[in-house]
């Protein structure tokens, strides 16, 4: 149990998967434009990473792995979360229309966010088990989602500032970036799950 | 012929400085920001995505035609990911180092959105040669950028260029630059110094273009004078 508490604590604050591990980088920066956005996408993260890493790690365990063809992994993942992405946009839309509308435009943008494939691949390259793996996809969606609110609640607060003009729009973005990435880096003394 | 080369050039060019990839259009950020630790790794990157839009542009230019529209993505990602498995698998043959250094962002090119960007709004409208254009100016530009990006961070952050000492002995390294915040606000502030450099070419541009004009219509003005050609020197 201290072992999955550290592993979230981990992906979430230390190993961060936007600021620490440079994942997600094109959505962080294109959807904190404002709080609603911000909150929707970093749903549809959560939700997806969670996905796709259950699926993906049952595929290489059993399916890759047994029949000797995990060079083929990269193809077989984005394949899978392609197909996944579509899957669970449709299923949405029939059977869970409220979530479909908060989630759906971001849906599409998903298949090309590397933290959701970046999440898949980790788990494999650090062989988690099947739980680790499923706790760690969560944990990281989570660190993800937090990333986004922030940066969105800063952005949104400048815009009733003065900017310099070069800085105005993703410059800026990237600076304010990086300062909470810099907070987040204290976090690195703590130690690590594995 | 001619015709043919000129507009490869213009295709070839416009990814240098126009439509620069990570600074100009803000894509594939992911392997810029992580790794550009040093100028080798960079420059390392950079030519795996060279490799892959290239035979990614050319391959989809020539077989877009028979991908029905409605499954083109998926298509497009398994062409890709076909292609980076082959990048994969070349470089752990032949650069064992480079692949360890530059570790999970070697599969992610597949969705590095440059590349399935240039494919959707490129390689998928025109023929095969502008297309293999496109794809080498672009790579290039993406190439020369993260050079770029990483000699500055290895330059500041561990005071070498290349692996080589050249900031003299006494040079205390800056850490802050090669660590994750160093890389946001390194790319922050080229982005803003673009910024500010084209809207400085532009204002001389179009400085340039009203000085031109206002020449041309005191040319034809008819003032008594106006004909400074031929007025002569007065004597002092």
């Amino acid at each position: 149990m201290n072992d999955y508490y550290l592993l979230v604590l981990t992906a979430i604050f230390i190993n961060n998967i936007v600021l620490a591990q440079y994942l997600g980088n094109c959505p962080f920066l294109g959807t904190s434009k404002s709080m609603e956005t911000a909150i929707g996408m970093g749903a549809a993260v959560i939700f997806v990473a969670v996905m796709a890493t259950a699926i993906t790690w049952v595929l290489q365990k059993y399916v890759l792995v047994a029949l000797e063809l995990e060079f083929v992994q990269t193809i077989v993942f984005i394949l899978v979360i392609a197909t996944l992405v579509q899957f669970v946009e449709l299923f949405l839309k029939k059977i869970v229309p409220p979530l479909y509308d908060a989630l759906g435009i971001f849906l599409p943008l998903i298949t090309t966010n590397c933290a959701i494939l970046g999440i898949a691949v980790i788990c494999q390259r650090n062989d988690y088990e099947f739980l680790e793996s499923i706790v760690f996809a969560a944990a990281s969606g989570l660190g993800f989602w937090l990333a986004l609110v922030i940066l969105a609640s800063i952005r949104e607060r400048l815009e009733t500032t003065h900017v310099p003009r070069a800085f105005r729009g993703t410059p800026i973005a990237l600076v304010l970036a990086g300062l909470m990435s810099l907070a987040f880096f204290a976090f690195k003394g703590m130690g690590s799950y594995r | 012929m001619r015709e043919i080369a000129k507009m490869m050039w213009k295709e070839f060019s416009k990814g240098l400085w126009k439509d620069l990839p990570p600074f100009r259009l803000v894509l594939g950020l992911c392997p810029v920001l992580a790794v550009t630790k040093t100028a080798g790794n960079g420059l390392g990157m950079g030519c795996s995505v060279i490799f892959v839009l290239t035979l990614s542009n050319l391959t989809i230019s020539m077989v877009h035609k028979l991908i029905p529209s409605k499954v083109r993505i998926v298509c497009f990602i398994v062409i890709i990911a076909t292609l980076v498995v082959a990048v994969e698998l070349l470089m752990q043959a032949f650069a064992y180092p480079l692949y360890q250094r530059l570790g999970i962002f070697v599969p992610l090119i597949v969705v590095n959105c440059i590349i399935l960007g240039r494919a959707e709004a490129f390689a998928s409208r025109n023929p095969v040669h502008l297309s293999v254009a496109d794809a080498l100016g672009m790579g290039l530009g993406f190439t020369l950028s993260l050079t770029f990006l990483g000699a500055l961070r290895e330059i500041f952050g561990y005071g070498t260029l290349f692996g080589r000492h050249c900031m003299g002995a006494d040079f205390q390294p800056f850490a802050f630059m090669v660590e994750a915040p160093g890389a946001f606000v390194c790319l922050g502030i080229i982005l803003a110094t673009m910024n500010a450099l084209t809207v400085w070419i532009d204002k001389r541009a179009s400085l340039k273009i009203e000085k031109k004009r206002r020449r041309q219509i005191l040319n034809t003005l008819p003032l008594p004078g106006a004909d400074t050609s031929k007025r002569k020197r007065l004597p002092q």
